[in-house]
């Protein structure tokens, strides 16, 4: 009974502490991250080749019917096989706008997200490593950037340089910029207090290779987790400004616009042209939420932590 | 015992269910009983499952992990199945946690008093009055300074050590039947340790309560428990009375857990390796360093931690340096290696002079002298794999790349005794004493002549700490490196140091060899170092606690102070008058090794 009572404890000197911790498999998704990832590739396809799948141009007016009778009021119609979505306030097909307006929402967002990212990123986690002048010059910078209503500061820039998607890109990029940094430098602070910086900094490393390999690697994951929900913001700061005439100029489409030109829709009822708002808005929903539970995904296998409190 | 027991585990299974892969058994079928004004200590070292079992006599388990059979029964009631507001009137009432780190417990926004009665009143048990009234009186029972008092006081304002007592107030106010202490003392030092060993015994005693008492240290055991359930991967190896256990042991595990005790620091024990001092130029000698943190300019610090401080150490040898927390034992490994730069001395390796701050060093300089921190954990990134990280100091100091980085990766794991299959890990895939291994292997990567090892035994336990010192030694004998050797533990330092720095509140009051540390004349602060060693026998705490010493000696806290001798306030020897109006110089006793006490060699042989 002694002796088989000993053998499990192992007698070897080198490798005395218990259970080795198994290699984790690396990224992998549960059914529902699949089915997000699933959407999010949809709308990518979409945004890709939607032009020329839709059945009709983003600033064609249906007129006719499919046996060529002329409507009396083609707008806010309800949803028949000619027109599977309906038609908006002034009786364009509101799938084809969708379809078209995917490349338009996507892109404009996903650059100006990148963009404020890059610039964010940079910024803030130099500023935290640099620390003393460089920290205090870029954070009062930064903030002075941040006490502007953001739409204001579009309004200004918009007024200067008249409306385009390269403006539109650059502008809410520079501005969602000042919001990453200060997420990038908070991050970055808990980061270079700890032990592992202290040592590259007691082996001499440059400021280049603390930022690159020591901090940036460690904030990647909950930036990550926040790109979703920058990507949200930027996307209803271009409706808002499409709404108020400038941001994304007729007749080429976006979601955030379609939601705001068709309100007036809202009230009709389904026969009468709420799709043509709830349409481009559930586009918007199912494209961000689905980012979000992807990362959400994602973190979870890394960290663990999430999977926890969704259980 | 007849009595019928408080608390039943019987056949406890536990089990972790990672994410999409198959459960894992942490717990696999542990009985055992604990009675009335019992102490039951559970042992082993981590990932024993031990902390996890003693959760569940509060029906709690850690996220992640299921009771999958078995039941935990306290007061006839199953925790296990019970529902959670059930759960929760048990608990506080009849069942109380003490965890470890007492500081990482109390909410640093309420006042202590608050927080010691808040269970009482969030289960109605106890008016304020009456609770605040029996807190008092665990003040008392604790031995806490100024018991009416220290209640108004917030978590800072008192020590680590008296937050831990604090702690243990908090847990039995409401009188619970049983008592779940989990490695209560671990955190402290030896001194602290006492304080807090005695006055946890003499509460338990006092409050009739029964206890589990969580802990991988057999020394503490011995003093506080009177079973005894040796725990090894979640199975019971050996349990007994403290007496069978300790004096004999029957199963091979415990007998590896007696070993890993650290011996008791006793000098005519130590085989002395003096080295001759003919080749005697010296590897580092530190001079007159004082250092602090704090104002604008590094030349004058606000707040001084270290005074005056000068040692020197020869290539080859061990020089540990020793001292409680909060004695600038760590500001002197970082000044050395000029992350924090001093604000006065010199420090010299290999008799040229460094530039005190890490910023100027040439890249040659740096290269000689590595850190290795305490903290394996935060230590390493945990983005790299192991082998980047040891590989980046061959790369950044020597210029190698590409496959030889790889080769020499390999061979300095060898020597670390990792197997090359780690390279391609993170350290999140790896264990404690493994990670502390990386730590020392990237330290190596570099081809130092000088490592600073800071305390890098303390944060494990006792079998990987006792294994990672075996390691130290050998790299010692292999490579010809220099070691300076932080802890705050004495007999880890007597046995691997060849010679021992004492600091106390940042002044150095007594060096020598280690033979001359651990032997008579003794400053008072290292004889109550020597004396707060917990012994592997049963008895040991109550006659330490005799001790005249000892007893002046864990009564006072550390007080910075600028006039006089530091130690003034817990010395049981102090001269009124003079030890407390003019700091002693260091000056040579009879055995030739320097001490910083007014008194005459001959007051301090015994």
């Amino acid at each position: 009974m002694k002796n088989e009572l000993e053998k499990d404890v192992p007698e070897t000197d080198a490798y005395e502490e218990l259970h080795d911790v198994p290699a984790k498999s690396r990224l992998r998704l549960s059914w529902i991250g699949k089915f997000c990832l699933g959407i999010v590739i949809f709308w990518i396809i979409i945004a890709l080749f939607g032009s020329y799948l839709a059945p009709y141009h983003e600033a064609h007016f249906i007129e006719e019917d499919l046996t060529g009778n002329e409507f009396d009021d083609p707008s806010f119609m309800s949803p028949t096989r000619q027109v599977l979505l309906g038609t908006d306030y002034i009786g364009r097909d509101v799938l084809s706008r969708i379809m078209w307006g995917a490349r338009t929402t996507i892109g404009i967002s996903f650059v100006a997200t990148i963009l404020a990212y890059i610039v964010g990123i940079f910024l803030g986690v130099t500023a935290a490593v640099a620390g003393k002048w460089t920290d205090a010059i870029l954070s009062r910078s930064i903030e002075v950037v941040l006490s502007f209503p953001s739409i204001m500061l579009g309004l200004i820039t918009i007024a200067a340089f008249g409306s385009s998607i390269p403006i539109l890109i650059v502008l809410s990029g520079l501005i969602y910029a000042a919001s990453v940094f200060r997420i990038a430098r908070a991050l970055s602070l808990d980061i270079i207090v700890q032990d592992f910086v202290e040592v590259t900094r007691a082996r001499g490393e440059g400021l280049w290779w603390i930022i690159t390999r020591e901090v940036l690697p460690n904030i990647a994951m909950p930036l990550a987790t926040d790109f979703g929900i920058r990507l949200i913001f930027i996307i209803l700061f271009i409706s808002s400004l499409s709404f108020l005439g400038l941001g994304v100029q007729p007749p080429i489409s976006d979601w955030g616009s379609m939601v705001r030109e068709n309100l007036q829709g809202l009230a009709n009822g389904f026969s009468g042209g709420a799709i043509a708002t709830i349409a481009p808005a559930l586009a918007i929903a199912s494209l961000t939420i689905a980012i979000n539970i992807i990362i959400d995904d994602i973190s979870a296998h890394d960290g663990g932590s999430l999977s926890g409190k969704m259980v | 015992m007849k009595a019928k027991p408080i608390f039943q585990c019987r056949d406890l299974k536990i089990e972790a269910r990672p994410w999409a892969q198959e459960p894992i058994e942490i717990v696999k079928g542990i009985s055992f009983n604990v009675f009335p004004g019992q102490v039951v200590a559970l042992i082993g070292e981590s990932g024993s499952g031990k902390t996890t079992i003693s959760l569940a006599a509060l029906g709690y388990t850690k996220p992640g992990l299921h009771f999958s059979s078995g039941e935990a029964i306290l007061l006839e009631k199953d925790m296990i199945n019970l529902d959670y507001e059930e759960k929760r009137l048990m608990r506080g009432e009849h069942v109380a946690y003490l965890a470890q780190s007492a500081a990482a417990t109390f909410n640093p926004s309420l006042t202590i008093g608050e927080q010691v009665i808040e269970s009482a009143l969030l289960h109605g048990a106890l008016s304020k009055e009456t609770a605040e009234k029996r807190a008092i009186e665990l003040y008392l029972a604790l031995e806490l300074p100024q018991p009416y008092m220290i209640g108004k006081l917030y978590p800072h304002q008192v020590s680590g050590g008296q937050l831990q007592r604090l702690m243990a107030a908090m847990a039995l106010v409401e009188k619970p039947s049983l008592l779940v202490l989990d490695e209560p003392t671990t955190a402290l030092d030896v001194t602290t340790q006492i304080e807090v060993l005695k006055a946890i015994k003499k509460v338990i005693r006092e409050e009739k309560s029964a206890a589990i008492y969580v802990t991988h240290d057999l020394s503490v055991v011995a003093q506080i428990a009177d079973h005894v359930v040796v725990l090894y991967d979640g199975v019971i190896k050996e349990q007994g009375t403290v007496e069978e256990i300790i004096n004999n042991p029957k199963h091979s595990y415990t007998n590896k857990l007696m070993a890993a005790v650290r011996p008791t620091p006793k000098a005519n024990l130590i085989e002395q390796s003096v080295l001759e001092s003919e080749h005697s130029n010296s590897a580092l000698v530190v001079k007159n360093i004082s250092a602090g943190y704090g104002g604008t300019n590094k030349r004058t610090p606000t707040k001084l931690v270290l005074h005056d401080v000068s040692f020197s150490l020869n290539h080859g040898e061990v020089v540990g340096i020793i001292g409680e927390s909060g004695c600038g034992k760590s500001t002197l490994a970082r000044v050395i290696s000029g992350l924090l730069p001093a604000s006065s001395g010199q420090i010299l390796l290999n008799e040229k002079e460094l530039h005190p701050s890490v910023k100027n060093r040439s890249l040659n300089e740096l290269q000689l002298v590595q850190f290795i921190f305490q903290m394996a954990d935060t230590a390493l990134n945990p983005r790299q794999t192991i082998g980047e990280i040891i590989g980046r100091p061959l790369t950044f100091y020597h210029g190698v790349k590409g496959k030889k980085r790889d080769e020499e990766v390999r061979e300095i794991m060898r020597l670390v005794e990792l197997p090359d299959a780690f390279m391609n890990r993170r350290p999140t895939e790896i264990s404690g004493g493994q990670k502390q291994r990386v730590n020392l292997a990237r330290g190596l990567a570099a081809k130092p002549t000088l490592l600073l090892c800071d305390e890098v035994t303390s944060a494990l336990d006792t079998i990987v700490g006792a294994n990672v010192i075996s390691l130290l030694k050998k790299l010692g004998e292999e490579t010809g490196i220099s070691f300076v050797f932080i802890s705050h533990d004495l007999s880890t330092v007597s046995s691997f140091a060849d010679k021992i720095v004492v600091l106390y509140a940042g002044r150095l009051v007594e060096q020598g060899t280690v033979q001359e540390i651990l032997s008579p004349p003794f400053h008072p602060y290292t004889k109550l170092l020597i004396n707060s060693v917990p012994e592997l026998r049963v008895g040991w705490l109550e006659e330490t606690l005799k001790k005249q010493s000892t007893e002046v000696g864990i009564s006072g806290t550390v007080e910075m102070t600028d006039v006089g001798c530091p130690f003034y306030n817990r010395c049981h020897i102090k001269i009124e008058g003079l030890c407390n109006t003019t700091s002693a110089p260091l000056t040579s006793s009879l055995s030739g090794h320097e001490i910083a006490c007014h008194h005459l060699d001959m007051a301090l042989l015994e």
